[in-house]
């Protein structure tokens, strides 16, 4: 790696920290991000000649610091400063702040970085639009990229967001334990859009869009660095590692979307797997159950299937029944009924799902599943009008694509089934 | 002499780095690797999942466990086993039998590659 890419690395990983706690010295965000710039532009300079400091992050923030007050001394009293080389040597102040970064505080800075992006006024991808610049640093233009929008919609998008956070006015004293905890589901909530986002775009021909769940997954891993304890955090990491595990087996050459039952299981990723499920397993240690520790688990029965037909579906149909009991939605319930057509049989599932119908009357999977319900039933007549509206339905080209795949089997199917009818 | 050379870096660097960034890396160190194999001279060689899969035990009477890596600076690294363990209970289990009644701490992390060597004796 040469110099300048290792700096890039180092500069990439301390940013959440380092503009979190800028944020808490200047109490706005446009300054925090130009002292952080700023600090960049010296790193640069600075450390391929001195070296890397012992404490990047530190580094970053106390000459970030530093970097806005002698703009603010420069202004007022337009004096020469002292040169760059003395703030690059930091010593004992160093030291100093190292240690405080460790206290707890500093995790809440983080936690207040993230969760000022989940303004509730915000739309879920305005969220996520701001996070990746804010917390992420990506630039505008790979945010844009990911979104499918171009450069100069997706800079207008960040403004308004960030003019509309502005005036928010989060509090900066060390919130209390309830507050904290409802700071971090709303920024665990906020994580899982951005894996979600990448994971199934809603919009445009792109299925899978990797820099975005590999975001999502460094969120989730910091968030878990800075609150080791909590078992939903586990949770939520373990999910993402899971879930994205999956994504070199998800798509065909064409881009079309691979069930996972038709998944080629020696593509997925056993690195991720093997951590994901070692999450599962501390977490389980709290008996504290959540959603995300109940989905990942239900990922984690995937996982363990060397093949789709040694899948424990009974125990899939449990974790479901679980997840019912903690977050009642229709959705859960439509992908118990996966579970409970494999264990029962689709008629099961069938009546499992019909109730349903007018909640998820806008809901792609839902036509999609009881199309294929009723495929399997026989009644190809009624399954040919659920695909017809799963593909009116379908966000991306891809899932029209693999319902259609389904509409053609249903056609040489009946065609096949005529001619052997007239023959016989 | 047998020597163990422990391996630090930032992880979050670490895991930030693409998958071919990663296997450069570990393509370099593969060709060290196989020369000191070749030589009889390599005994296991194991990579360590993130900190953030780590469990502490914290030795004593009534054994403690920690959520996290042992993070301590005070206290230093003395030395490791490897275990076999088909959950986490039943290593932190092996963990609070090893500590039992002692000072200091266990941290149990599970590994992400193992290698056991050639060193044969």
């Amino acid at each position: 790696m040469t110099e300048i890419a290792w700096i890039d690395a180092v500069l990439r990983s301390a940013r959440p920290q380092a503009v979190s706690a800028l944020l808490r010295y200047f109490r706005e965000l446009d300054q925090a991000e130009e002292a952080f710039q700023e600090a960049c532009l010296r790193a640069l300079k600075n450390w391929p000649v001195n070296g890397p400091p012992r404490d990047p992050t530190a580094w970053l923030i106390m000459v970030g610091r530093n970097s806005i007050l002698d703009d603010v001394r420069r202004q007022s009293r337009n004096r020469p400063l002292p040169a760059d080389e003395i703030i690059s040597d930091l010593d004992d102040a160093e030291a100093d702040l190292a240690e405080r970064l460790d206290s707890s505080h500093y995790r809440d800075d983080v936690v207040r970085l993230l969760f000022i992006c989940c303004h509730p006024d915000l739309p879920a991808t305005q969220q996520i639009a701001l996070a990746l610049r804010i917390v992420s640093g990506l630039s505008v233009k790979e945010i844009a990229r990911a979104f499918l929008v171009s450069e100069s919609a997706m800079e207008q998008r960040i403004t308004r967001a960030k003019g509309r956070v502005a005036k928010a006015d989060v509090p900066f004293e060390t919130p209390g334990a309830i507050e904290r905890a409802e700071r971090l589901a709303a920024v665990a909530a906020m994580i899982y859009l951005l894996f979600n986002e990448g994971y199934s775009a809603s919009g445009g021909t792109v299925h899978v869009r990797v820099p975005l769940c590999e975001e999502a997954i460094r969120l989730a891993r910091l968030l878990l660095r800075l609150f080791p304890s909590e078992p939903e955090i586990m949770g939520l990491t373990a999910l993402l590692l899971l879930q994205h595990a999956r994504a070199p087996a998800r798509l065909d050459a064409d881009g079309s979307i691979i069930l996972l039952e038709e998944q080629d299981r020696r593509l997925w990723d056993r690195d991720m797997i093997a951590e994901g499920l070692a999450l599962i397993d501390k977490a389980l240690r709290h008996r504290r159950p959540g959603p995300y520790q109940v989905q990942a688990a239900i990922a984690g029965v995937h996982a363990h299937a060397a093949r789709a037909e040694d899948t424990d579906w009974a125990e899939i149909d449990q974790l479901y029944a679980t997840l019912e009991r903690l977050q009642p939605s229709p959705v859960i319930t439509l992908n118990r009924a996966v579970a409970v057509s494999k264990v029962q049989g689709p008629g099961a599932a069938l009546t499992m799902i019909e109730p349903l119908a007018s909640q998820l009357s806008g809901y792609f999977h839902f036509f999609g599943l009881k199309g294929a319900l009723l495929m399997q039933l026989d009644r190809a007549a009624e399954a040919r009008v659920a695909f017809d509206q799963a593909i009116a339905l379908a966000n991306t080209a891809a899932e029209a694509a693999h319902i259609r795949a389904h509409l053609d089997r249903l056609v040489r199917e009946s065609a096949s089934n005529s001619r052997a009818g007239a023959s016989s | 002499m047998l020597y163990a050379i422990l391996c630090y870096h930032d992880e979050a660097e670490v895991n930030s780095w693409p998958k071919e960034k990663d296997d450069a890396v570990l393509a370099k160190r593969a060709v060290v690797t196989q020369k000191l194999a070749a030589q009889g001279k390599l005994g296991p060689v194991a990579r360590l999942m993130p900190t953030t899969a780590a469990t502490t035990v914290r030795s004593g009477r009534e054994p403690w466990i920690i959520d996290g890596p042992f993070a301590e600076t005070k206290e230093q690294l003395l030395g490791f086993y490897i275990v076999d363990c088909a959950t986490l209970e039943e290593a932190l289990e092996a963990a609070r039998e090893l500590g039992r009644d002692e000072t200091g701490a266990l941290e149990v992390r599970p590994l992400r590659v193992f290698m056991p060597g050639s060193r044969t004796a």
